[in-house]
C-alpha cells in the first residue's frame, strides 16, 4: 500500500516562504486582500510560523511550516456530517468540495488551525486570473478547503506509471512547496516504501510530530535537533 | 367561595381568542416588525455570503451557534417542565402548562433557524438529511451534528403534538361557544376546523388523556436528549475547555434553568398584560420560584466544578482559554454570567417574598442575559485560542449577526402574541377538571388541591 508522506527539516528552513507562494499558485487560492486577512480571514495552505528562542540578546529565531498533517487518526472527519472530509486508502485527508456545506465543524476541530473557509466568492484580479491551474477546482463561496498534498500531482504521476506499466518511482512526485524550496528542507513520498527518502528521514533520531500528544497520527514529520 | 371553573373567571381567558383585542394585534405588528430585521439581514446574508457575518478563522463559530444553543435551551421551559408537573400529578401545573408548551415549540422553531443561517448556503441543508437519492450518499451518522438533527427533530415533532392534543377540547369549548355568538366569522371558522370534531365522548376523552399521558413521558428523556446531543457538539471536539465529560448534564441544567427563566417572565407578563392573576397566582409563582432556585444552586455547583477542573489541572491549552475567561478580556463578562446566575438568584429566590411575581420575573430576566452569556463566552472563549498558539484570532459580532439576534428575539414575540390570539393561553378543561377534583374531595381537601385558589 501506498502511504503518502512529508518531511519538513526545519534546520534546514529559512522561512522564505516559496513554498506558501508555490501554493498559492499551484492550488488556485484565492488572495482575500488586505481588510478581509485583517478579519483573520487570510488562506495559505502552507504558512509559516516563526518562534523564538533564548533571551535577548542571545534570540534564534526558529520556522515551523504548518500545513494539513494529513493525520491518520483525522480529527475533522468524524465530525464532518456530510462525509465532506474523509480519509483514502493512499492516506490522504480529501475534500470533497461539492460536497461540503459549511458547517466549519472540521475546522473548529483541527488542533493545527489549517482549514481554510471561502468567506466570499473568489477573486482573481488581473492578471491573477490568467494562470489559474486547469487541473485544480476553484472552490466557489462556502466551501471549506486545506492542502490536499498536490493530489492532482499525484494523479498525473499514477497515471503516467499506469500508462508505462510500472510503480510510480521516489522522488517523481514533487509537491508545488518541496519543488520551490531552495533550501530543499521539505521532502513528498511514500511513508509505506521503506527505501524512500521521505521514510528514511522519518525513522532518522530528528523526527518529531506536532501536537504528538492528541494521537492524531500525522503523515507530517518534522526535523530537527541542530541547534 | 367560586372556582375559577365559574364561567365568569374564564370570561378573561376566552375573550382574547373570540374577539379582537387591538393590544394584542398591535403587540403582533411591533414585534412582526422586529422579526422583519431577522429575514433582512439573512437575506442581505445569503446574497452577499457568509462573509458579511464576523466570524473569521479560527473563531470558525460565532453568535449564530451561541444563538442556536440559547433558543434550544429555551425550549426547555415548557415541555420539560409541563411533563415533569403532568407525570407527578402536581394540581398546581394547571394554569402553567400550555404558555409553557408555547414556548418551547416557538423557541425550537427559531433555535431550528440558526444552523440554517449559520451554513451561509442553507440551500445545500438537505444534503444533511438522510433521504437515499441517486447520488448514493448518506450523512454521517458519526458527527453530532446529525445527532443533533435527529435529536431537534423528534423534540419538536413531540413538542408540538404535545402543545396541540390538549388544546383540542378548549378549541371544542370556543367552537361551540362561538357557534353561538356569530356563526359566520373566521374565528369561528378556526375554531371548527381545530376542534378536530371534538364531541366530548368518553370515548374521545379516554384516547385523548391516554395519548397526553403518553407523550408526557416520552418528552422527558426527548428533551434531556436534546441539550445533551447540543453540548457534545462542544464536548466531542478535541478543543480545550470543549472536551469535558460534564457538558452534557452541565447543558441541560442550563437548559431547564433558562428555561424557567423565560416561563418566569413570560407569566410575569401574562398576568400583568391579559389580567389573569386569578389563574397564575401567587402559588404558582412560589412553587415555580422553587424549581428555579433549585436549577440556579444546580448552575452555580456544575460552573464551579467545570472551572475548578480545569484550573487545578493546568494544562496550557486549556489554561489559556481559562485565563482570558476569568481574569482577562472576557472577565467582565464571565463575572457579570456570576452575578446575574448565581449571586442574584440567591439574594433574591430562597426568601418567600422574592418568589413574587415581580421577583421571579427580575431574577429571570437577569437569567436570560447570563445563559446568552455563557454560551457565548463557552463557544468564542475556546475558539480564540487554537492549541497552536500562533493561530489565536478575534472575534468581533457584524450588524448582520446582532440583526439576527434582534430579530429572533422579535419573532419569539411575534409568534407568542400571534397564539395568544388564536388559543387560551390557560387550558380551560384542565382547570375545570382541577376544580371538579377540588370539588369532589371535599371541603376538607379542597384548600389544598385548588389550582387557583387565591390567598383571600
Amino acid at each position: 500500500m501506498t502511504r503518502w508522506g512529508m518531511v519538513f527539516d526545519t534546520d534546514r528552513c529559512t522561512g522564505c516562504g516559496a513554498c506558501s507562494v508555490a501554493c498559492h499558485a499551484e492550488n488556485n487560492i484565492q488572495t482575500v486582500g488586505e481588510v478581509e486577512a485583517a478579519k483573520g480571514r487570510a488562506m495559505h495552505w502552507l504558512r509559516i510560523e516563526r518562534h523564538y528562542e533564548g533571551v535577548f540578546p542571545d534570540v534564534k529565531v526558529r520556522f515551523m511550516p504548518v500545513l494539513c498533517q494529513q493525520c491518520a487518526n483525522a480529527p475533522c472527519e468524524p465530525v464532518c456530517p456530510v462525509y465532506a472530509t474523509y480519509r483514502t486508502p493512499e492516506g490522504l485527508n480529501a475534500m470533497v468540495y461539492s460536497r461540503c456545506i459549511g458547517t466549519r465543524y472540521c475546522a473548529n476541530n483541527c488542533p493545527y488551525t489549517v482549514r481554510f473557509f471561502n468567506w466570499f466568492a473568489p477573486e482573481f484580479s488581473a492578471p491573477l486570473e490568467r494562470q489559474l491551474n486547469p487541473d485544480v477546482s476553484v472552490r466557489p463561496a462556502g466551501v471549506m478547503e486545506k492542502c490536499t498534498f498536490c493530489v492532482q500531482r499525484i494523479q498525473d504521476a499514477q497515471d503516467i506509471a499506469q500508462d508505462e506499466e510500472r510503480d510510480v518511482r521516489d522522488g517523481e512526485i514533487r509537491t508545488a512547496c518541496s519543488q520551490s524550496c531552495p533550501a530543499q528542507a521539505i521532502v513528498f513520498g511514500d511513508l509505506d516504501n521503506p527505501d524512500s527518502r521521505v521514510a528514511q528521514l522519518a525513522r532518522t533520531e530528528r523526527a518529531t510530530h506536532l501536537l504528538e500528544e492528541l494521537s492524531t497520527e500525522p503523515s507530517v514529520t518534522y526535523l530537527r535537533g541542530v541547534r | 367561595m367560586a372556582g375559577p371553573a365559574a364561567g365568569a373567571h374564564e370570561e378573561v381567558l376566552i375573550r382574547p381568542v373570540s374577539t379582537f383585542r387591538p393590544k394584542l394585534f398591535v403587540g403582533s405588528l411591533v414585534t412582526g416588525l422586529i422579526m422583519a430585521v431577522l429575514f433582512y439581514s439573512w437575506g442581505y446574508q445569503i446574497v452577499n455570503d457568509i462573509g458579511v457575518a464576523g466570524i473569521n478563522r479560527p473563531v470558525f463559530w460565532g453568535f449564530y451557534i451561541v444563538n442556536f444553543v440559547f433558543w434550544i435551551g429555551i425550549s426547555h421551559a415548557g415541555t420539560l417542565i409541563s411533563a415533569i408537573l403532568r407525570v407527578t400529578q402536581a394540581e398546581w401545573r394547571r394554569p402553567v402548562t400550555r404558555c409553557a408548551e408555547a414556548i418551547t415549540t416557538f423557541a425550537l422553531m427559531i433555535g431550528g433557524l440558526f444552523p440554517l443561517i449559520h451554513l451561509g448556503r442553507p440551500w445545500v441543508f438537505w444534503y444533511m438529511v438522510p433521504i437515499p437519492t441517486d447520488r448514493g450518499l448518506w450523512p454521517n451518522f458519526r458527527s453530532p451534528l446529525m445527532w443533533d438533527i435527529m435529536a431537534i427533530t423528534t423534540y419538536l415533532l413531540g413538542s408540538i403534538l404535545y402543545l396541540l392534543l390538549p388544546m383540542i377540547p378548549d378549541f371544542a369549548i370556543l367552537r361551540d361557544r362561538m357557534m353561538r355568538e356569530s356563526p359566520k366569522s373566521l374565528r369561528t371558522l378556526f375554531f371548527r376546523v381545530a376542534a378536530l370534531g371534538w364531541r366530548g365522548t368518553p370515548q374521545q376523552w379516554y384516547s385523548l388523556e391516554a395519548a397526553i399521558r403518553a407523550m408526557a413521558v416520552v418528552i422527558i428523556p426527548v428533551a434531556v436528549s436534546v441539550h445533551t446531543i447540543v453540548s457534545w457538539d462542544f464536548a466531542m471536539a478535541i478543543q480545550p475547555m470543549w472536551h469535558s465529560a460534564i457538558f452534557g448534564p452541565y447543558f441541560v441544567v442550563g437548559a431547564i434553568y433558562s428555561g424557567v427563566a423565560v416561563l418566569m417572565v413570560a407569566m410575569y407578563l401574562l398576568r400583568r398584560g391579559l389580567g389573569i392573576q386569578e389563574f397564575l397566582n401567587d402559588k404558582v409563582f412560589n412553587n415555580l420560584g422553587l424549581m428555579f432556585l433549585a436549577f440556579a444552586l444546580l448552575w452555580g455547583y456544575f460552573t464551579f466544578a467545570e472551572h475548578l477542573t480545569v484550573w487545578y489541572g493546568n494544562e496550557h491549552a486549556e489554561i489559556a482559554v481559562f485565563d482570558f475567561r476569568v481574569t482577562g478580556g472576557f472577565a467582565w463578562l464571565f463575572w457579570t454570567m456570576i452575578v446575574v446566575n448565581v449571586v442574584i438568584p440567591l439574594l433574591i429566590l430562597p426568601f418567600p417574598k422574592g418568589r413574587k411575581p415581580l421577583g421571579t420575573a427580575i431574577v429571570g430576566l437577569g437569567v436570560l442575559v447570563g445563559m446568552w452569556i455563557e454560551r457565548f463566552l463557552i463557544v468564542v472563549g475556546t475558539l480564540r485560542f487554537p492549541r497552536l498558539d500562533f493561530t489565536a484570532g478575534a472575534y468581533t459580532p457584524s450588524w448582520v449577526e446582532i440583526g439576527i439576534l434582534v430579530g429572533s428575539i422579535g419573532m419569539f414575540g411575534f409568534l407568542y402574541f400571534t397564539f395568544l390570539q388564536l388559543a387560551p393561553i390557560v387550558s380551560l378543561w384542565e382547570v375545570r377538571e382541577g376544580a371538579h377534583i377540588a370539588n369532589r374531595a371535599g371541603p376538607a381537601k379542597r384548600h389544598a388541591l385548588e389550582p387557583a385558589s387565591e390567598e383571600a
